[in-house]
């Protein structure tokens, strides 16, 4: 596990996202949107076995467990760019997201936003920043959703034109006109999702934290979102971090992931680069004439049906495989594809597990 | 400053959409606000009768006006925050109200102006109908009267900003329940609630003045009843300044740290 290891590092040297404290320094003023470096994070819990015996011992003796929830991430991010945080739960991704918008104070390390130290949460800041968490919210129950906007307006200093401009384009690309007259307690989840990226929003802030933005919601809502966040990018140059248990959002949004687990940063690079690194198999599909053949002397069949054969096979053995493949047998038609991003995630987690 | 008068004016008005779509639920906390000074007057009333006619030099008429009087001012200072606080401390509520450019206290005060405008709907008629049941005996006096206003206004404050603070505990345990009760006691003998602090043994009448009770709910209702000497009515004004400017340096204090604390265990 030792060479997981050095690959990352590798990677990090080649593509100078991993900075040292003095090049951050330097960074920042080059003009990074997120400069990170050594963010760690510790809790301090109560530890307490079941019972009644337990209890009362703990009136005596209390006794406490450091979490490390975050471990010394360091990275970078670009005006405008994209970024998703992947890694499972529990991995840190929140808590990395609450210490760059400034509602959690790390316990190590550095962080800059917009040249802000967003602990301090100075209001030049907070006008630039927004936080949109799955199960947190702005908006207020009772009220239609257009006084919740109206009660943002006033509390951002938007001035009414910008306001009225502001409002106009949020209700055209989140399609909020039937909702904004209706109370936020009569709304769907994927409506009410929708009013509060828009309230969220409403001040036209440069950076955006969105975690898990689609949570819950379904395959048509989570496409609407996912394309709104795209154009809000397009239009503003905003930079967005992005955390997410669906894949398909972070595939559709962004070039570039970050990984963690157990806190820890496994991974820094586009996508596409990923699955080459983690993924030590290629799958190779193959449409058979007439099928029915047994293909497991090449790979192993992860699927078959009618002619159709789909085989996992090494990475380094894909051009031998293709080659015997074509030269044996009557194929009509061969793609090599990686495996789906899911897996390689999984994959990534799994290695990690065992390090 | 303009854009403080439109913050404020903006959360009034929404509130206010807020507050009535609660008027079940106000109904019934303002039966709860009515209920409570209505049985201390009872109460005493029947005692100056047993005992010839007045207790302390109140008469019948008398605890009248001053529970009357202590009922309205009660339902103009008193606030709820020390609930509401814990609620957003344990759900994590208060997380997007801390990344907003705006000290969440003004949102608080400004809800809690707006409940009261919208409530005096209910009070005024109510004070009224007790006005006719009971009888009592204002004898006012137009100073006393005006400078009753001002009086109001900063035991509002002070208590606002006492209450407030009281709330951030909050943030260090979640069990605030205990102290809000303590506090809840505290305000009931040496604020006047449950009787005028001139009927209170000579020791509790003392704490009360140096402590901040009485300047919080007490002194309005007696300068407004014309119990007190002009003296007596400088002495309180100044006293409630010194209080409000204490619970101003303590609000400080307490919200940098509990901020802080709420940052370093999260939500």
């Amino acid at each position: 596990m030792c060479t997981f290891v050095l690959d990352c590092t590798g990677y990090r040297a080649n593509k100078v996202r991993i900075l040292t404290r003095e090049e951050n320094g330097a960074a920042m003023s080059e003009g990074l949107a997120i400069a990170v470096d050594g963010l760690s994070k510790e809790y301090v819990v109560p530890v307490r076995e079941g019972g009644l015996a337990a209890a009362l011992a703990s009136l005596v003796r209390r006794r406490t467990r450091t979490v490390e929830a975050v471990r010394e991430i360091s990275f970078g991010v670009e005006p405008g760019e994209m970024v998703g945080f992947l890694g499972p739960n529990g991995a840190g991704k929140t808590t990395s997201l609450k210490m760059l918008s400034g509602l959690l104070h790390p316990s190590a390390g550095e962080v800059r936003v917009l040249g802000h130290v967003p602990f301090r949460r100075e209001r030049e800041f907070l006008r630039q920043i927004t936080l949109v968490m799955g199960n947190r919210n702005q908006l207020v129950w009772d009220i239609p959703v257009l006084d919740s906007f109206e009660r943002n307006r006033a509390i951002y200093r938007i001035g009414r034109g910008e306001y009225r401009e502001t409002l106009a384009e949020l209700t055209e690309l989140l399609d909020l006109e039937e909702l904004l007259s209706k109370p936020v307690r009569n709304l769907s989840l994927g409506e009410r999702m929708k009013c509060e990226i828009g309230v969220a929003l409403l001040h036209r802030p440069r950076i955006l934290f969105l975690d898990e933005p689609t949570i819950g919601l379904d395959v048509t809502m989570q496409r609407r979102i996912r394309a709104f966040i795209a154009e809000y990018n397009q239009r503003y140059g905003a930079t967005v971090l992005l955390t997410s248990h669906y894949m398909a959002d972070v595939e559709a949004l962004c070039r570039r992931v970050v990984v963690i687990h157990h806190g820890r940063l496994l991974f820094d690079g586009d996508l596409a680069s990923l699955v080459q690194r983690f993924s030590p198999h290629k799958t190779i599909v193959v449409d058979l004439e007439g099928g029915g053949v047994d293909l497991s002397g090449y790979g192993e069949v992860v699927e078959c049906e009618e002619g159709r054969v789909a085989l996992r096979v090494p990475k380094a053995d894909t051009a031998r495989v293709t080659g015997l493949l074509l030269s044996e047998l009557p194929v009509l038609d061969l793609t090599v594809e990686d495996p789906p991003i899911e897996e390689v995630i999984e994959q990534v987690f799994a290695q990690e597990e065992q390090m | 400053m303009k854009g403080l008068v439109d913050i404020y004016a903006t959360l009034f008005k929404t509130d206010l959409a807020v507050q009535f779509q609660y008027r079940a639920a106000m109904v019934i906390w303002l039966i709860g606000l009515v209920v409570q000074p209505v049985i201390y007057l009872v109460v005493w009333s029947t005692v100056a009768e047993s005992q010839g006619g007045e207790v302390g030099g109140f008469t019948g008429a008398d605890f009248a006006a001053y529970y009357i009087a202590m009922m309205v001012a009660n339902h103009l200072t008193f606030t709820w925050v020390m609930f509401e606080f814990e609620y957003r401390v344990r759900t994590g509520a208060f997380s997007p109200l801390l990344l907003q450019p705006l000290h969440p206290i003004h949102r608080d005060i400004a809800t809690n102006v707006a409940y009261k405008v919208m409530t005096l709907v209910v009070i005024v008629p109510v004070t009224g109908l007790l006005i006719w049941i009971f009888a009592p005996r204002f004898e006012l006096q137009g100073w006393a009267v005006a400078l009753s206003v001002p009086a109001l206004v900063l035991a509002f404050f002070t208590r606002f900003l006492v209450e407030w603070s009281l709330a951030l505990a909050a943030f260090w345990t979640t069990r605030v329940n205990a102290l809000n009760q303590v506090y809840f006691a505290a305000m009931l003998f040496l604020a006047g609630r449950i009787a005028p602090l001139e009927l209170m043994p000579g020791w509790v009448q003392t704490l009360a003045n140096v402590l901040p009770f009485r300047w919080m709910l007490a002194f309005p209702v007696e300068l407004f009843l014309g119990r007190l000497t002009v003296e007596e009515a400088v002495h309180g004004l100044c006293m409630q300044a010194v209080g409000l400017t204490l619970a101003l340096i303590l609000i400080s204090l307490v919200w940098g740290r509990g901020a802080k604390r709420y940052s370093a265990v999260g939500s």
